[in-house]
């Protein structure tokens, strides 16, 4: 949370006290500009390890020292890029593969999501659930999921739902585990008090339990969509007509190390962008919290 | 008929050392429309017999009425402020205090109304749409406040609620308490470590022993009404109950102090 890390000597306007008296802005010259330095340092940092890893990557590629059949090269993945983007890829348009793997990822985080926040509420709720089902789920949890891919291509074929059953499937107890967990961990003394003040039974759920087990529950999404991205490629990694693991496969089966990198290039924009959709929804949902304490590293 | 009776009460917790008996045979009963003040050693089991009156706990042994009918769950007549914070964090002040309205069925508009109307009581007009943690610990203890008298309860259990108050927000809240307990008179259990604050508001002070804790003694406060809690306790009978009241308690303060030493020195 970078925007929340104010500087000690800074006082942010706060949006609370400007209700009764004009904030009071303590602003100090040289530890601002101390800290644009540094940030611009850091950045600076990151740009050359960047340009010294791919720069040696292309360079070694170059000079023969690395075999470029095996490993690619840096200038040969910007160029597949560019060749899928203007020509289209050898399994059809890029953007198709794009949307339908981003469908079918989407489709199965938000099934598995709202799945895992259900159960994981009511077996959190219903004790009596909790207590037949533990062992149940404990089992389905421990057995490498990932295998179900094979069985959902049976019987779902080759289509979207396979891929997206897959994804609800590594989503669903990621976000189970937590929703679980959130419910167990609410405040007992909150509960107390909203049942004296006359709260039923589904008013303490949905106005005590939920928003409080919220924080629990959006932690594991930010792990969940990466998940859904998971089951959506191996999905069709085993077995599609169309998507981004079919063109991971198809590069893989034509030799084309470039391929599989640009592919991973793509999916990598794609999980970055909806982990920043998360943070936003995140900074959205948890906005009664209090703002982490500002100041350096503790 | 008493609107609290606590009848041969006795209370024991399951621990992993086995069972603790936090309250044994406690006799206790308030008439209706009565404040009465309950003072004793910290962890004697003041909190334990509040949640005994609220319907929160169920008694080991003996039985618990309130309004003569036996408890029986959490009742509808009851309020509770607790001792620590327990109002919605996600909320903000005034769908905190608007919340018992609307779960007992109330209309928004008629919650919202009358949320509106309580938080002008408490004084806190004005901080209608922020959220607890924007709040201090005093206005926060008001939103508590009146987030209970808003159901208007006939019986209303408070659990030290001033005692994270500095002494001046403290002796305002105190007046305010028995300005609204005027308004519609509900019978008042209200727990304190404060003796000064117990002589000051209440009808009677019961004195809890160290635990397992029972009645130890009830002091009757016959000082007059309306009273001023910052000068009420200048006046020489005050002085003269504070004396009284202090001489029963001190030896049970003694007793907790002195067993939370040797359980020390044991470990
Ligand atoms: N749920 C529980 N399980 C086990 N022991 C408990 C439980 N609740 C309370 N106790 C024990 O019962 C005793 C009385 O607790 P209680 O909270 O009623 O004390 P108290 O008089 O309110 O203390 P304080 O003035 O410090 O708030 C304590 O020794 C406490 O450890
Ligand atoms: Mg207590």
């Amino acid at each position: 949370m970078s925007s929340a890390a104010v500087h000690p000597f800074t006082v942010e306007p706060d949006p609370a006290v400007a209700l009764t008296r004009p904030p009071v802005v303590v602003v100090d010259p040289v530890a601002v500009r101390r800290q644009r330095r540094r940030r611009l340092l850091v950045n600076v940092i990151r740009l050359l390890v960047l340009g010294v890893t791919l720069g040696g990557w292309e360079l070694g590629v170059r000079t023969g020292h690395i075999d470029a059949f095996f490993v690619g090269q840096p200038s040969g993945v910007a160029s597949q890029l560019k060749t899928w983007a203007q020509h289209g890829t050898e399994v059809g348009p890029l953007w198709t593969q794009v949307r339908v793997t981003l469908q079918e990822a989407l489709t199965g985080f938000a099934i598995g999501v709202v799945a895992g926040i259900v159960a994981g509420i009511t077996l959190g709720r219903v004790r009596l659930l909790a207590e037949v089902f533990g062992p149940f789920i404990k089992v389905l949890n421990s057995i490498p999921r990932i295998v179900l891919g094979s069985i959902f291509i049976l019987w779902f074929g080759l289509g979207p739902s396979s891929k997206v059953a897959l994804a609800v499937v590594l989503v669903f107890f990621a976000v189970f585990f937590n929703a679980f967990q959130g419910t167990r961990e609410v405040d007992r003394n909150l509960v107390a008090n909203a049942r004296i003040l006359g709260a039923k039974r589904r008013h303490v759920t949905m106005q005590v339990v939920l928003p409080s087990a919220l924080t629990w529950i959006i932690a594991s999404l930010h792990v969940s969509f990466g998940f859904a991205l998971i089951g959506a490629i191996v999905g069709e990694f085993l077995g599609a007509q169309q998507g981004l693991g079919l063109l991971i496969s198809h590069s893989q089966g034509t030799f084309n190390p470039n391929g599989v990198l640009a592919a991973m290039v793509i999916i990598a924009v794609v999980a970055l962008l909806a982990e920043g959709a998360i943070s936003l929804l995140e900074r959205r949902l948890l906005s009664w919290r209090p703002p982490q304490l500002s100041g350096a590293d503790l | 008929m008493d609107a609290i009776d606590l009848d041969g009460v006795t209370k024991a917790f399951r621990t992993p050392h086995g069972t603790y008996t936090a309250l044994h045979d406690l006799n206790l009963s308030v008439p209706a429309s009565e404040f009465c003040a309950i003072v004793g050693p910290t962890g004697c089991g003041k909190s334990t017999t509040l949640s005994l009156v609220s319907g929160l706990e169920r008694p080991s042994v003996g039985h618990v009425r309130v309004g003569g009918q036996p408890v029986d769950g959490i009742s509808s007549e009851v309020g509770f402020v607790f001792q620590n914070d327990a109002v919605l964090p996600w909320k903000t002040v005034l769908d905190n205090v608007s919340a018992g309205p609307r779960w007992r069925g109330a209309s928004k508009r008629e919650a919202v109304q009358q949320a509106r109307d309580w938080l002008l009581r408490v004084g806190l007009a004005g901080f209608e749409d922020r959220h607890p943690h924007q709040l201090s610990g005093g206005m926060r203890k008001r939103v508590a406040l009146a987030q209970s008298l808003i159901n208007e309860p006939r019986v209303l259990l408070m659990d030290e609620p001033f005692s994270a108050l500095d002494v001046q927000t403290r002796s305002i809240m105190s007046n305010e308490l028995l300005r609204l307990w005027d308004l519609t008179k509900p019978t008042v259990l209200f727990v304190t470590h404060d003796l000064e604050e117990a002589i000051a508001l209440a009808d009677r002070v019961v004195v809890m022993t160290a635990g397992p804790a029972t009645v130890k003694d009830i002091f009757t406060i016959d000082l007059p009404r309306p009273r001023s809690v910052q000068e009420i306790r200048f006046t020489p009978q005050f002085v003269e109950l504070y004396h009284e009241i202090w001489q029963s308690l001190r030896s049970e303060v003694e007793l907790t102090y002195t067993r939370s030493m040797t359980a020390l020195e044991v470990v």
